[in-house]
């Protein structure tokens, strides 16, 4: 293990944080804001990455393919909340995940009736097809380049956002308190279906992109969302800032789980158990992260109710 | 939260009630013997299996709907009970009393841990802890590849039931399968109006006041995971059994959403919501299957329905019509 393989799989699990950033940052501020929990939020994501492939296999231009997925996807989700997700606001949490996990079942098969059951192949753009060499030792694909890029564009674009402008301000406020915004004026509902439309489009960008160097596949959505709840959890529920930091944890930490284990295991201990254990605690290490934060702090990171 | 209340503490008295199980015992008792004349043993092999989700759901609704614990991890207690089978049976044991009973000291052990580290959190952090212990357990499972990892683990010799009896015999497997989800079924009816199960309820609708009268609400409510989990865990047992394979998709974290799901769609705290829910759940899913491979959105669209037309469940749906008469 040198040091070239630690700086790439550092650079990679950064990209897969930014990533689950973008999923994650809608997911917190839908729940923030409404206490409201949607499993489906996967299923957008999976809508983000399935449009982009296709349309980008039959127009040839991926910008413009990320594009149409982001639209159609805040398209669906505008549909969506008008019809399910508005209504769910004042039930408790076990209807808002018996609701959505219906949706889930709904968006599996809807993407299997469109698309069909096998996975289809996300091409990378030709441009960003190649290397980029970082360093004299380090080439670094260029598409994954342009991911981190991205994802920390969109990370400052959200901050500056839900810092620096009016209707961030209303977020935060019905984040914090939602009570309270209402009682000063501020129109919590419609606040939420803009944040609910952003964490979509966030949503579908993610699946957008992640597709290239990911299986685009049914299921794909379900198998993301976990990741992005726990990112959520240890960020502390409705922080924006909290989710940044935790994607970016929990990236590295599943990254650095699956590259670094299962060697520093086999060093140690007999190659037969090393072989079982590494896989394992690789895969448990985000949980173990989760749970450690939960008992220190049980709100979270960065708690953003006061 | 009232009308919830009144339902869990007062067993319904009326004749109907009185004497449904047991018609309900008989018919499925005579079921294997009806089932082998007219040629249905794909069937009775179904109900054995609904019977056994029965089990599990059973006893997350005795947590969930009486105790208030939104547990989204119950499949990984499922999938303990499996692996100790699957453990056992790869050392050489052959007794299916041997084998199911270590699966219920498993998981029940398991649960214990797990809920005397969950239940210090509330709400959606329950939710999202009981979930990643539940992805903590389907990870090793994934990793242990003595026992097949990913692929899974067939059971090609059926466990012994004692008397020259195996598991293998459908009809006999099926009484037993039957027997324990009666037992489990009449045990957690009971314990729901036991002196354990009101005070558990008193715990899921005001958990401050339940601590100020002096009860040990956290004790009770780890008594009552530690027992679900160990409900689950033979569920998962009597599964291995029944499919003679056990691989980590049982502990997938859909799963639990998928019994969490069964359990509210029949009535969260109603002693006939799991058993209704399981049912028609499963049932559904059978029926969709056979005509056309799009079964998933017409159950999807269902649990919307349940949500918002009938947020206590069938259960209450039937409730209500018997107050309407």
């Amino acid at each position: 293990m040198d040091s070239i393989f630690v700086f790439e799989q550092l650079l990679n699990g950064l990209g897969f944080g930014l990533m689950l950033f973008l999923l994650a940052a809608g997911l917190t501020l839908v729940f923030g804001i409404m206490d409201t929990m949607n499993l489906a939020h996967g299923s957008l994501y999976m809508a983000g990455a399935y449009i982009a492939a296709r349309v980008h296999e039959a127009g040839g231009s991926f910008v413009g393919a990320v594009l149409v997925a982001v639209v159609a996807t805040v398209l669906v989700a505008f549909v969506l909340e008008l019809l399910i997700v508005r209504r769910l606001y004042a039930r408790d949490h076990l209807a808002q995940v018996i609701a959505t996990f219906g949706v889930i079942l709904i968006a599996d098969d809807a993407v299997k009736a469109i698309w069909g059951p096998s996975p289809v192949m996300a091409t990378t753009p030709a441009a960003l097809a190649g290397p980029v060499q970082l360093l004299p030792e380090l080439p670094y694909p260029a598409y994954r380049l342009v991911l981190l890029a991205v994802g920390l564009l969109v990370a400052i674009g959200l901050y500056v956002l839900v810092n620096h402008t009016r209707v961030g301000m209303l977020v935060r406020a019905g984040a914090s308190n939602r009570k309270m915004a209402e009682f000063m004026g501020v129109r919590v509902g419609r606040v939420f279906s803009f944040v609910f439309a952003l964490g979509a489009a966030l949503a579908a960008l993610a699946g957008a992109l992640m597709g290239p160097i990911s299986a685009v596949q049914i299921g794909m959505g379900e198998a993301i969302l976990i990741p992005a709840l726990v990112v959520i959890v240890i960020g502390g529920i409705g922080s924006v800032r909290g989710a940044f930091v935790a994607a970016l944890l929990v990236g590295l930490v599943d990254t650095a789980g699956r590259a670094f284990l299962p060697p520093l295991l086999r060093s140690v201990l007999p190659p037969a158990l090393a072989a079982d254990l590494g896989p394992a605690l690789a895969g448990i290490a985000m949980y173990v992260l989760m749970a450690a934060v939960l008992i220190l702090k049980p709100a979270g990171l960065f708690p953003a109710r006061a | 939260m009232s009308d919830k209340l009144h339902s869990a503490a007062i067993p319904s008295s009326g004749g109907v009630a009185r004497w449904l199980p047991w018609a309900l015992l008989v018919v499925l008792a005579l079921l294997p013997i009806v089932g082998a004349e007219l040629g249905l043993d794909y069937y009775v092999g179904f109900v054995r299996r609904m019977l056994i989700v029965m089990i599990a759901a059973t006893s997350l609704n005795f947590i969930l709907g009486y105790g208030g614990m939104a547990a989204l991890g119950h499949a990984g207690f499922i999938g303990v009970g499996a692996y100790t089978v699957v453990a056992l049976v790869d050392a050489g044991v052959s007794s299916a009393w041997t084998a199911w009973g270590a699966a219920v000291l498993v998981s029940g052990a398991i649960a214990a841990l797990i809920g005397a580290v969950s239940l210090r959190t509330r709400g959606v952090y329950f939710l999202m802890i009981t979930l990643a212990f539940a992805q903590m357990l389907y990870y090793l499972a994934v990793s242990l590849s003595a026992y097949g990892g990913d692929d899974g683990y067939g059971l090609y010799s059926p466990l012994e039931l004692g008397f020259g009896r195996t598991t293998g015999n459908a009809a006999l497997f099926f009484w037993i399968v039957l027997a324990i989800a009666a037992l489990v079924f009449a045990f957690a009816s009971r314990a729901a109006v036991s002196r354990f199960g009101l005070a558990l309820t008193g715990i899921r609708d005001n958990e401050t006041r339940m601590e100020a009268l002096g009860y040990p609400v956290y004790r009770l409510k780890l008594a009552a995971f530690t027992g679900a989990g160990a409900l689950a865990g033979l569920a998962g047992a009597l599964l291995a059994s029944h499919n003679n394979f056990v691989s980590p998709s049982t502990m997938h974290w859909t799963e639990s959403a998928t019994l969490l799901v069964m359990v509210v769609l029949g009535g969260l705290g109603r002693r006939w919501g799991a058993v209704l829910g399981v049912a028609v759940w499963l049932a559904l899913s059978e029926v969709l299957k056979l005509y056309t491979e799009y079964w998933h959105w017409p159950l999807g669209l269902m649990l919307i329905a349940v949500v918002f037309a009938a947020p206590r469940g069938l259960a209450g749906v039937f409730d209500r019509r018997r107050a309407v008469q």
